[in-house]
């Protein structure tokens, strides 16, 4: 047995304080909520292919096999090659890492602008309320696309332009969101007695009323995540957002669609490897909302 | 009620403000200078070139008196001209608008016409097996990549109806109806089909939030029958959540639209707008955004006022 290994705790006898071990924690939540299980594998197994990626990709994304252009779909190449001979699955596989990349960095500085300031708006009430809010109500008013290539117009098209676009996009949501139970929280007995005790505001904020928004954020986040994803490939579908050599899912379905009737599956599978990764987050916040949500627990 | 459409209003002028200003500082938030980045997009400009656009543009003031100049132009109507062309944008935007803003129409009507009986249905078969599949199904639906879907679909229908034109420009509706529907029929689809699968899902919590009150229990109480229940009396109530929702939908659809038009060859402001991209030609895009965008604060301010007039309720409310 090795040594690090507390006494009493080995051989599957160990049980959290609850009474159950993680693996029953899985099944009982697999039983109820199925969805909810599987899109978690289908988020986990996409993050692992983009931190991998260097690992997992059967080819160089770049290099050009001139005696396979456009060969279909084989032993050698999974998902056949593009009209530059290029490998598809390993080319779709540093799609993901860009992708998701791109789609995490943008909704994490989406949150934290959007989410502290709506935290804030929330938490002092008044004129700052009003301002960051009223600047949300702005913000909300552009057609999203429009809003970003507002932003690409801007800055250029380059990856961090892309980031900073999509965040634009979102902040505006998080401080919304947050703002809400903010507002609600601050009048809470318990946010009183930890001001009477002379807590300083930004301890009541991260102590006392973040640990309650956690749920909430994680919900949004991963919906978000989803719908960044959609909106990072249709900006490199429409040519403006990262551009070459970076791999994007976006771009990569664009140019298949330019010899679609001779090699299909360039366009077709780059494509369903947009949906997959916009799908797994979706259903993995839809899920959690429901496995979060207290009024939602236990009712099946 | 009048005070409520008062502060509505004021409200409206506020947002409308604020987007025009935010529209307005676009140019002005251009990293370096803004004359040189735009002449730049041709080559080289001289040092005389740069001077003389900065001059037209009235880069040289002070930013007050520069918004003030340009929202006292388009007040007259003049939203700028071209820096290529020298053609006033409210032109171009003018002719490509029509199309993206058709397909837009054309798509939220599709997506209603199918996603309101599809919610009340799944509300209907609510908490049965067929539940789980109907939200997996929807779910993909919303996520469906519109520009994956297009280019699919123009694949299919380049094999099933090799004689159906799939890319190009469309022709005028007046020119020829038939053909022109014909056209338009894929990219509407394409546009629609995420947009129907959210409205379905909107519709069908409705559903399921109207099935729990306390007059579908007395309709049931007096013995009617569960379907009469849900798709009289429930779906009767459950339009005024989805009607709310239609206006947030447009501005998706017309987001949607910018792509689509795109996957299809389509000449519509999706393109005007990413050539000025390119051209870095600013006040093209500034119009653009800013016409649009004010199009839909109105449109739902309008939706909000129906919405009021239409529920009781909620005229009282703030």
């Amino acid at each position: 047995m090795p040594r690090h290994e507390p006494p009493g705790r080995s051989q599957g006898e160990y049980r959290s304080p609850r009474g159950e071990g993680i693996l029953m924690n899985w099944r009982q939540a697999f039983e109820r909520n199925p969805v909810l299980v599987l899109a978690a594998l289908l988020v986990l197994l996409q993050v692992l292919v983009s931190v991998f990626a260097g690992f997992i990709a059967p080819y160089d994304p770049v290099a050009q096999a001139v005696d396979a252009r456009m060969a279909a779909p084989s032993a050698e190449y999974w998902l056949g090659t593009d009209k530059f001979g290029r490998d598809v699955l390993s080319r779709i596989i540093h799609g993901y890492r860009s992708s998701l990349g791109i789609a995490f960095s943008a909704v994490f500085f989406a949150l934290l602008l959007g989410g502290s300031l709506g935290t804030w708006a929330g938490y002092k009430g008044g004129w700052a309320d009003r301002i960051v809010m009223r600047l949300a109500d702005i913000l909300f008013a552009f057609p999203i696309m429009l809003l970003a290539i507002g932003v690409i117009a801007i800055l250029g098209t380059t990856t961090v332009s892309t980031i900073i676009a999509i965040a634009v996009v979102y902040a505006p949501i998080f401080a919304r969101l947050l703002r809400g139970p903010t507002l609600v929280l601050r009048g809470a007995d318990y946010i009183h007695a930890a001001r009477s005790f002379g807590a300083s505001d930004l301890r009541i904020i991260f102590k006392h009323i973040m640990p309650n928004l956690v749920s909430v954020i994680l919900v949004q986040a991963s919906l978000s995540l989803s719908t960044a994803i959609l909106l990072e490939a249709s900006l490199s579908f429409l040519g403006i957002g990262a551009q070459p050599p970076a791999p994007s899912l976006g771009r990569m379905l664009s140019e298949g669609r330019d010899y679609m009737s001779l090699a299909p599956w360039a366009a077709i599978f780059s494509g369903f490897a947009i949906l997959l990764a916009s799908l797994g987050f979706n259903l993995l916040g839809d899920g959690l909302r429901d496995h979060l949500d207290p009024r939602l627990r236990g009712l099946n | 009620m009048s005070k409520l459409i008062f502060r509505r209003l004021l409200e409206l002028a506020g947002v409308l403000l604020g987007v025009s200003v935010l529209v307005f500082l676009m140019i002005r938030l251009i990293p370096g200078d803004a004359a040189q980045v735009m002449l730049g997009a041709s080559g080289d400009a001289s040092e005389t070139q740069v001077r003389q656009l900065r001059e037209k543009l009235g880069l040289n003031d002070t930013l007050p008196v520069q918004y003030g100049r340009w929202i006292g132009a388009m007040a007259q109507g003049d939203f700028g001209a071209s820096i290529w062309t020298g053609k006033p944008v409210i032109e171009e935007i003018g002719q490509r608008i029509g199309v993206t803003a058709e397909l837009t129409a054309l798509s939220l009507l599709l997506a209603v016409v199918f996603s309101v009986p599809a919610g009340a249905l799944m509300a209907y078969f609510r908490g049965s097996k067929s539940d789980v599949v109907m939200r997996v199904v929807t779910i993909t639906g919303v996520t469906m990549p519109g520009f994956w879907l297009g280019a699919l679909l123009i694949f299919a229908w380049a094999v099933w109806f090799p004689g159906w034109q799939t890319l190009g420009s469309i022709p005028p509706f007046a020119e020829d109806p038939w053909q022109h529907l014909q056209r338009m029929f894929l990219p509407t689809v394409t546009c629609a089909l995420p947009v129907v699968a959210s409205l379905a899902r909107i519709m069908r919590s409705a559903m399921v939030d109207a099935l729990g009150q306390d007059y579908i229990r007395t309709a049931r109480a007096k013995g009617l029958g569960e379907w009469t229940v849900t798709f009289k009396h429930a779906l009767r109530n459950s339009l005024i959540p989805f009607v709310t929702a239609l206006g947030i939908m447009a501005g998706y659809l017309f987001s949607g639209a910018i792509v689509v038009e795109q996957v299809f060859a389509i000449p519509g402001l999706g393109r005007l707008m990413l050539g000025a991209i390119a051209d870095r030609n600013y006040p093209l895009i500034q119009a653009s955004i800013l016409v649009v965008t004010c199009g839909f604060v109105l449109l739902n301010a309008v939706i909000d006022l129906l919405y009021r007039v239409i529920d009781k309720r909620a005229g009282a409310a703030p």
